[in-house]
């Protein structure tokens, strides 16, 4: 499979990049042929700020078990450090939405 | 045959070519060192990149006696590295179909400019390669012939098409000139065998000459000799048919 469906969600944050740190606003993320791991298929996440750069991302090609493992993962510490951080659940996102 | 006797030597090196609206578009080019005259094999790289492995494909055509050129699809999403720019041409919609073609097109112009071709093109593709390059089978009336590496979503239902791709190939058939080959694993799920076989029986109701090689234990991408999916059985079957139908229908 070859596959240029990707799917987007809409990010607030950093991404360190070739050029240093940078803002991001977009993550891609499709599953297809990894152009670096040495695997038949992976699932792809761009960060990016502007899709439109070549090179503007934090890329990452892993294998589908490494990202259930991750999206479990991501699933507790967000819930860990929410629990532990409950007094400055303002958010960025609503920070920078409401403007 | 080969004596162990003859010289041997090729040519690779990235070149600049017109492509689709007079762009210039770049393109890794490998030929034989000799005068010729040779046929010529355009290489579609798949959808993550201008890779280093159609590059080595491309190579591989020029030592078995063929002009292998490579053109950059992904070249206007540039400059960056082949990666990247793969990355920006997925995030807004793939290659246009309409562009590709064109760049084929171009492709072909500049081949018949060499002194050292011998008139005849032929085109392969892997994977979205594949797919162009039924879509340009059933674009490009003069290719001499055509072969399709498991190409996905040839068929494709009217919720898949898009801006870029808004024909599915399959309804391209009937114009199809070139002699078609077919490489598929079945165990591929992209295309599956059923699709495989829909697209078989399309090129037979349009009277297009092809041949479709099917390979059990075999799923998608088995030619990539970098990956868990490689299958070296099955694809140095599928390799001596590749030889056979571009000897076949760009040598004579």
């Amino acid at each position: 499979m070859c596959t240029w469906i990707i799917e987007t969600a809409e990010m607030y944050g950093s991404g360190k990049g070739a050029d240093g740190w940078f803002r991001m606003n977009q993550a891609n993320v499709y599953y297809d042929h990894p152009y670096d791991a040495p695997l038949d298929h992976a699932l792809m996440i761009d960060f990016v700020a502007d899709p439109t750069k070549p090179g503007n991302r934090v890329a990452v090609e892993i294998s589908a078990d490494s990202a259930r493992r991750l999206i479990k993962s991501i699933e507790v510490a967000l819930q860990t450090g929410v629990d532990g951080h409950a007094h400055d659940l303002t958010g960025a996102d609503e920070v920078v939405h409401a403007g | 045959m080969t004596t162990g006797r003859e010289y041997e030597g090729m040519l690779a090196e990235t070149i600049r070519i017109t492509g689709d609206g007079g762009d210039e578009i770049g393109a890794y080019m490998a030929r034989p060192l000799g005068s010729g005259p040779y046929p010529a094999v355009i290489v579609l790289h798949h959808m993550p990149g201008w890779d280093d492995a159609t590059k080595e494909i491309t190579r591989k055509f020029a030592h078995y006696g063929y002009i292998g050129i490579d053109p950059n699809l992904h070249y206007r999403e540039g400059p960056g590295s082949p990666d990247d720019v793969a990355a920006v041409s997925r995030a807004a919609g793939g290659v246009p179909d309409s562009r590709c073609v064109a760049d084929v097109e171009g492709t072909m112009e500049y081949l018949r400019s060499l002194p050292y071709h011998n008139g005849k093109i032929g085109i392969i593709g892997f994977c979205s390669g594949g797919r162009q390059v039924y879509l340009c089978a059933g674009s490009i009336p003069d290719l001499d012939a055509a072969v399709d590496c498991w190409g996905g979503r040839v068929i494709a239902s009217a919720d898949e098409l898009t801006a870029q791709n808004p024909v599915a190939p399959i309804d391209m058939t009937a114009n199809i000139k070139a002699p078609v080959l077919g490489i598929f694993g079945n165990d591929d799920q992209s295309p599956p065998p059923a699709e495989v076989d829909a697209t078989e029986e399309e090129l037979k109701k349009h009277g297009v000459t092809h041949e479709f090689h099917r390979y059990d234990g075999a799923g998608h991408g088995f030619f990539a000799v970098d990956r868990p999916g490689y299958r070296p059985v099955q694809a140095t079957e599928a390799w001596g048919e590749v030889w056979k139908w571009f000897g076949k229908y760009l040598r004579a």
